[in-house]
């Protein structure tokens, strides 16, 4: 025996069919946690990452005593917190005597893990060090412009793989129409050796040129910090090819009324609103009410309701 | 001679040529290089971003971004198309339409508009008041309200059914509907209506730890799952003395046989006897004795007594009234 579970509630559907899988895809929400011990520098981080990610982030507090990424069986809960909140990117903190300070940043496909890139946070700087004019700062949920500079992240295979991840995390909202005006904050990321990465977040700051393009100009605005490649682990091939597939035809909006003829050529549909032939009004039967209440206010219509609207038509 | 790997639609400039001679030794010089370095970058995009055909908005310039040309990986799978229902099979294989059917239809038997579905619709079964009994009728005693009623159960009960067939060959594919979720009710061979209840945390534990242990080895060279914990020891576990006494183990059993040795001939071994126990219990002995010969008293409560030898645990408070009588009798 089967039993149908459906959603009693509209919001529920509507909030279902947003984690259902989407044709054209159009952001990644990201899940901040934390191993058993943390470090001040771990901390503030993932403040500012939140931050800096707001409305699409999940920031969880507590302490994680069963994840460990790079380990068998100690994704597991890592999957259930993905699927619980509906990340697919996460940043998992961790400090250690082996590893201080360190940053797993992963991505998961269909919830679970794709690929991981393990990094050490050295030289961090965090925001509130930094002194600029605030009008400049940086509104929430503005697109930014990513940069990459280096050979290293062409050569070194792990840069490679960090600098897909950083794209990941870092590009905001996918979008088709971007306002100009918007424009506001640039990450510069700059692959100092070969196995480090200098990143800091700028705010953006247009000057006049004389021309159509503006100045660009960036004002550090933080945090800045070096990300020191550890362990990284790359997608399995099969994996890779699956999730990287897209849809050749875009949904296209449904055209209605349009269709097409060899002789003719494009022929358009037009609809005239009904004829009121007969005038016969329906019954004004609203299922909400009750019955009682809907027939007292029948009987009270057919009582004085055709008198009313005889001096309406008069009064015209 | 520079080239630069401009990405539009993500807002994405890569330059992968620029590298350091020397890296500069102090951090500021480095930073204010790396900056020095991006703003060009971010620069090479503006340059294409602002050459972009502009759409006029009310809150100012738009553009159009071209699709990202970076390819990532997706979130989740592609949606997987759903699979024709059995009715949409059937209709296409006969050739038949979907047409639409009104909102609002004439009803003869009122005489009015009526929805043509749902409560107080179109020839609803409620609004037959009489039904004609015919000659062709089966059964002569059948009660035709009670049959169109039935029938419309076993309509309904149809549909049901076949709405979970289509959602089962969805599930299969993997195509239901976000908002949907089939669940077994119960297991087909039992066929019970109710759904089974739900386990605990502690009773499935307890499962998997029965299943776990239940090999020869008692589980301890099968293969661990990832998560899977050692299962719980519960009762209690004895513990043996060893038979055969090594020289670092010592003579156990023979500690053991002493301590109680030692509590018994010990110089203050008489504070373990207690006195008004005994004293008690010789006193009841005694009586019993005199009861036996006198045979049993003359006094009424004692003939409501049973009259077999009641059991050790059970007299205790018997005990006190006898203990009491001793005495009287004894101050006598």
């Amino acid at each position: 025996m089967m039993k149908v579970k459906t959603t009693t509630n509209r919001r529920i559907q509507r909030e279902l069919d947003k984690r259902a899988p989407k044709l054209v895809e159009t952001g990644k929400k990201t899940l901040i946690l934390q191993g058993t011990k943390s470090s001040r520098t771990l901390n503030g981080l993932f403040t500012e990452i939140y931050h800096l990610k707001k409305g699409t982030a999940v920031r969880y507090t507590r302490k994680n005593d069963n994840i460990r990424p790079f380990e068998s069986g100690g994704e597991t809960s890592l999957e259930f917190f993905s699927l619980k909140t509906d990340c697919s990117l996460f940043v998992y903190g961790s400090h250690s005597k082996k590893r201080p300070d360190n940053l797993v940043i992963g991505r998961t496909y269909d919830h679970h893990i794709y690929d991981l890139v393990e990094v050490g946070i050295e030289n961090y700087k965090p925001m509130d060090l930094f002194k600029y004019d605030k009008k400049l700062a940086p509104q929430v949920g503005s697109k930014p412009f990513i940069v990459f500079v280096g050979e290293g992240f062409e050569n070194v295979e792990e840069l490679k793989h960090l600098k897909e991840v950083l794209l990941d995390l870092l590009r905001g909202e996918v979008v088709e129409r971007l306002s100009l005006v918007g424009l506001d904050r640039a990450y510069v990321c700059t692959a100092t050796s070969s196995n480090r990465v200098f990143l800091t977040h700028c705010a953006l700051r247009l000057k006049k040129s004389g021309t159509v393009v503006p100045r660009m100009e960036l004002v550090e605005v933080g945090p800045s910090m070096d990300l020191v490649v550890r362990r990284h682990r790359l997608p399995n091939d099969g994996l890779k090819k699956e999730s990287m597939k897209t849809s050749i035809d875009k949904p296209k909006k449904k055209e209605k009324n349009v269709s097409k003829d060899a002789v003719q050529g494009k022929i358009g549909k037009i609809y005239i609103p009904d004829q009121k032939v007969g005038e016969i009004p329906l019954p004004n039967k609203a299922k909400g009410v009750k019955r009682e209440r809907r027939e007292a206010k029948n009987m009270k219509k057919n009582a004085n309701g055709p008198a009313s609207k005889k001096q309406k038509e008069d009064s015209k | 001679m520079e080239e630069k790997q401009v990405d539009l639609g993500n807002l994405m400039a890569f330059n992968p040529f620029h590298n350091y001679p020397s890296l500069p030794t102090s951090r500021e010089e480095l930073v204010k290089e790396c900056i020095q370095e991006g703003t060009k970058l971010v620069q090479a995009i503006a340059d294409s971003l602002f050459n972009l055909p502009p759409i006029e908005d009310a809150d100012g310039p738009l553009v159009k971004l071209p699709p990202p040309t970076t390819r990532l990986p997706r979130e989740k799978h592609l949606p997987r198309p759903k699979p024709p229902t059995k009715w949409e099979l059937f209709s296409k294989a006969r050739g038949i339409k979907n047409r639409k059917k009104d909102k609002v239809l004439w009803d003869e038997q009122t005489g009015t508009w009526k929805r043509s579905y749902g409560y107080d619709r179109v020839n609803d079964d409620k609004d037959v008041p009489i039904i004609e009994a015919k000659m062709t009728d089966a059964e002569p005693g059948e009660d035709p309200f009670a049959k169109r009623r039935e029938d419309k159960k076993t309509r309904v009960e149809k549909q049901k059914n076949n709405r979970i067939q289509n959602l089962k060959q969805a599930a299969k594919v993997g195509a239901l509907p976000s908002h949907v979720q089939l669940a077994a009710t119960a297991l087909p061979i039992t066929g019970t209506q109710s759904a089974p209840k739900k386990l605990t945390k502690g009773e499935l534990g307890n499962v998997a730890g029965i299943a776990a242990t239940a090999t020869a080895s008692g589980g301890k060279f099968d293969k661990k799952l990832p998560g899977e914990k050692a299962p719980k020891k519960e009762g209690k576990h004895r513990k043996y003395l060893p038979v055969v006494e090594g020289s670092g183990i010592g003579s156990l059993e023979k500690e053991q046989t002493e301590k109680v040795l030692n509590k018994l001939i010990s110089k203050n071994s008489r504070e373990i006897l207690n006195v008004d126990k005994a004293v008690n219990m010789y006193n009841v002995k005694k009586e019993r004795k005199q009861w036996n010969s006198t045979g049993k008293s003359t006094s009424t409560s004692n003939k409501l007594k049973p009259k077999h030898k009641p059991m050790k645990g059970r007299n205790k408070p018997q005990k006190k009234g006898r203990k009491d009588s001793s005495k009287k009798r004894k101050t006598e």
